[in-house]
């Protein structure tokens, strides 16, 4: 052990001494690295933080001090419940968590379905149905909601929940294409063996590979959730009910009657990207990979 | 014993051999699972695409009657000044997707390797690209308000603050900081998707290039950017489809004033209040097509781009193939066709 040590601190000290130009540039390399990795994060993190100081700020405070100087009381959590209750956070909440859960389990169960048939099966239809999928990602949302909006109101899907959640479960290409990829991983011989035994295919899907598929369910979760949590275009449009409205359109109502109360405004804008806060903390390299996943196609 | 030979007696008949019936389940399995989502997609997609196209050729409301105008609806999408002016805004745009795809390329080359803090800084780049568009939008109006954030770092640096232009109101910057605003939200999506294809270049490539004496420039021009041509290729393609589609920023942000409606914003004004539909179909239409066309182009330019970057060892493979094709062709053309077990002579 001691031996060990003195010998890695002899080869330090004889590397020490040893300044060449080139140590000298790789240092400056080094220094321009972090240099500007440290520059884009502050300003990365800026807008964030003080969006974070001016929601703890009262509303004296707001008008008196400048934008940059912290506030007296960094707890206070007034204007995080004005906002809360003048937007109607708690009906929002409740909405786009039911939009979320169902939206989360229908396209789970038809997104997996879909991929296993198109991975497990060659049948006339399969290069159509994914040739269909992939040229839907090309066709941008909104662009679309301009004919899909006469179609809503002929569906009187118009104001509905239900419309709303119909229309937000098609299965994007992305979670399809990150399926299939699992399943070409998940050796067939599986499914030989267990249809020799008598499983049937729907056994098949639903007990044997739909639970090695888990890692691949929760990153598509986790991509679409975000996806429909942060939705707001279509929400808009056909969720104007007050009773209907998701976080996104209550964050919107701010621009109205208090669009110059700029306390309250970072607070409800704290108050939205919570969830995805705590989510992101807790699920961060899932995330990752499920974005990486999500971009690697064949 | 006697169970054991039945069995064995009854093997032709356990193993279906006509495969009759389990194609019909088969079937039966494909039908019944690419039904919902096919159809979800066809009647959410497709069919608003299809009468999309349809609408483009006319003059009319969501309701009430409507009138066959042609080609007039393209005509003005390229003759009216807003339309065309918002698709002039599109290349501000597509020049920060060129400037986002520049700064996600130099941030993940570093932070693919050995970082100090490495996660922390993948996080910070990360996290904007979950929040909320519309959320994105109050932070940066604040942003940019007159002598607030920017404003106060600025005058830190030393500006005064009658020398800074008003970031929002003034036509000659204000959609450069709505440009700011889409880089900042969506530099951590491009940054993770480098991240991951970097990581997945293999190691000893990078021993090997050090030995030979390459510097970290040449590493980067000659490992690193043909190792992630694909993802690159696609990032470029997502960013421009995106800044092509910019919709929340200027919404929020500036609700499309003073020369900051994109195409979507527009669109959306022209939809939904006007309620020119004709016209903001043939809008979306003409979207669609430059977004095909940039997907198409960038195919191209990349084949080019990288046509010798690693060399040689593609074109080897190429001549390689092309050369076993041939081979193939030549044996199947020399050999003999079979039908039903009996020779009927040689083609040609």
């Amino acid at each position: 052990m001691t031996s060990n040590v003195s010998s890695s601190t002899n080869t330090v000290i004889v590397n020490k001494p040893k300044i060449s130009w080139y140590s000298v540039k790789n240092r400056l390399f080094v220094f321009f690295k972090y240099l500007s990795l440290i520059f884009i994060s502050f300003w990365m993190l800026l807008p964030l933080v003080i969006n974070f100081v001016t929601a703890a700020k009262t509303q004296k405070e707001y008008q008196n001090t400048n934008v940059m100087d912290m506030p007296a009381n960094w707890f206070n959590i007034e204007n995080y419940i004005e906002a809360f209750k003048a937007s109607n956070m708690a009906v929002a909440f409740r909405n786009s968590f039911i939009i979320l859960i169902t939206v989360l389990f229908v396209t789970t169960i038809i997104g997996t379905q879909l991929a296993y048939v198109l991975s497990r099966f060659t049948f006339p239809g399969n290069g159509l149905i994914r040739g269909l999928f992939t040229m839907a990602a090309l066709l941008p949302g909104i662009a679309m909601q301009v004919a899909l909006y006469k179609l809503m109101v002929d569906l009187n899907a118009v104001n509905t929940l239900w419309g709303y959640i119909l229309m937000m479960c098609g299965t994007d290409v992305i979670s399809i294409y990150v399926f299939i990829q699992y399943f070409e991983n998940i050796p067939i011989s599986l499914d030989e063996s267990a249809i020799v035994d008598g499983a049937s295919y729907f056994t098949v899907y639903s007990k044997i590979l739909l639970p090695l598929l888990k890692p691949a369910i929760v990153t598509c979760m986790i991509l679409k959730g975000v996806g429909v949590y942060n939705e707001y275009y279509a929400s808009n449009l056909y969720l104007q009910d007050d009773d209907l409205k998701t976080v996104a359109i209550a964050l919107y109502s701010f621009t109205g009657p208090m669009g110059s109360k700029y306390n309250l405004i970072c607070a409800g804008v704290i108050i939205t990207l919570l969830p995805m806060l705590i989510l992101f903390l807790i699920f961060q390299k899932q995330i990752y990979n499920g974005i990486a996943a999500g971009s690697v196609k064949e | 014993m006697t169970a054991a030979t039945e069995g064995v007696v009854n093997l032709p008949e356990t193993i279906p051999v006509n495969k009759q019936p389990r194609n019909w389940r088969k079937a039966g399995i494909i039908v019944a699972f690419c039904a919902i989502p096919v159809t979800v997609l066809v009647v959410f997609t497709y069919l608003p695409f299809g009468s999309m196209v349809g609408y483009s050729f006319f003059k009319m409301k969501y309701i009430g009657p409507r009138e066959w105008v042609g080609l007039q609806n393209y005509i003005d999408v390229f003759s009216r000044p807003d339309t065309l002016s918002s698709l002039k805004l599109s290349l501000y745009y597509m020049v920060g997707a060129i400037i986002q795809v520049i700064l996600a390329l130099y941030l993940s080359t570093i932070l693919a390797f050995k970082v100090r803090g490495g996660n922390i800084f993948k996080a910070i780049y990360f996290f904007p690209y979950l929040i909320n568009g519309i959320a994105v939008g109050f932070i940066f109006k604040f942003f940019y308000t007159r002598g607030f954030v920017l404003d106060t770092v600025l005058q830190w640096c030393g500006f005064q603050l009658d020398q800074l232009p008003y970031w929002l109101r003034d036509q000659s910057i204000n959609n450069w900081s709505l440009v700011g605003a889409s880089i900042w939200r969506f530099l951590g999506q491009a940054v993770i998707l480098f991240i991951g294809s970097i990581m997945s270049i293999d190691q000893t490539l990078y021993e090997a290039a050090e030995i030979d004496g390459a510097n970290k420039f040449q590493q980067f021009l000659h490992i690193i950017l043909p190792g992630i041509k694909t993802i690159l290729v696609l990032n470029i393609i997502l960013s421009i489809t995106g800044s092509l589609s910019a919709f929340e920023g200027p919404y929020v942000i500036t609700s499309g004033a003073n020369g900051t409606a994109t195409l979507f914003v527009l669109m959306d004004r022209l939809a939904h209040v006007n309620q020119k539909v004709g016209l903001a179909s043939a809008m979306a239409i003409v979207l669609l097509i430059i977004i095909l066309v940039f997907a198409i182009l960038q195919q191209i330019l990349f084949k080019f781009i990288f046509r010798d970057a690693d060399d040689g060892v593609a074109k080897a493979k190429k001549q390689a193939k092309r050369i076993e094709r041939q081979h193939h062709r030549l044996a199947q053309k020399n050999a003999p066709i079979f039908r039903n077990g009996s020779r009927i002579g040689k083609e040609r």
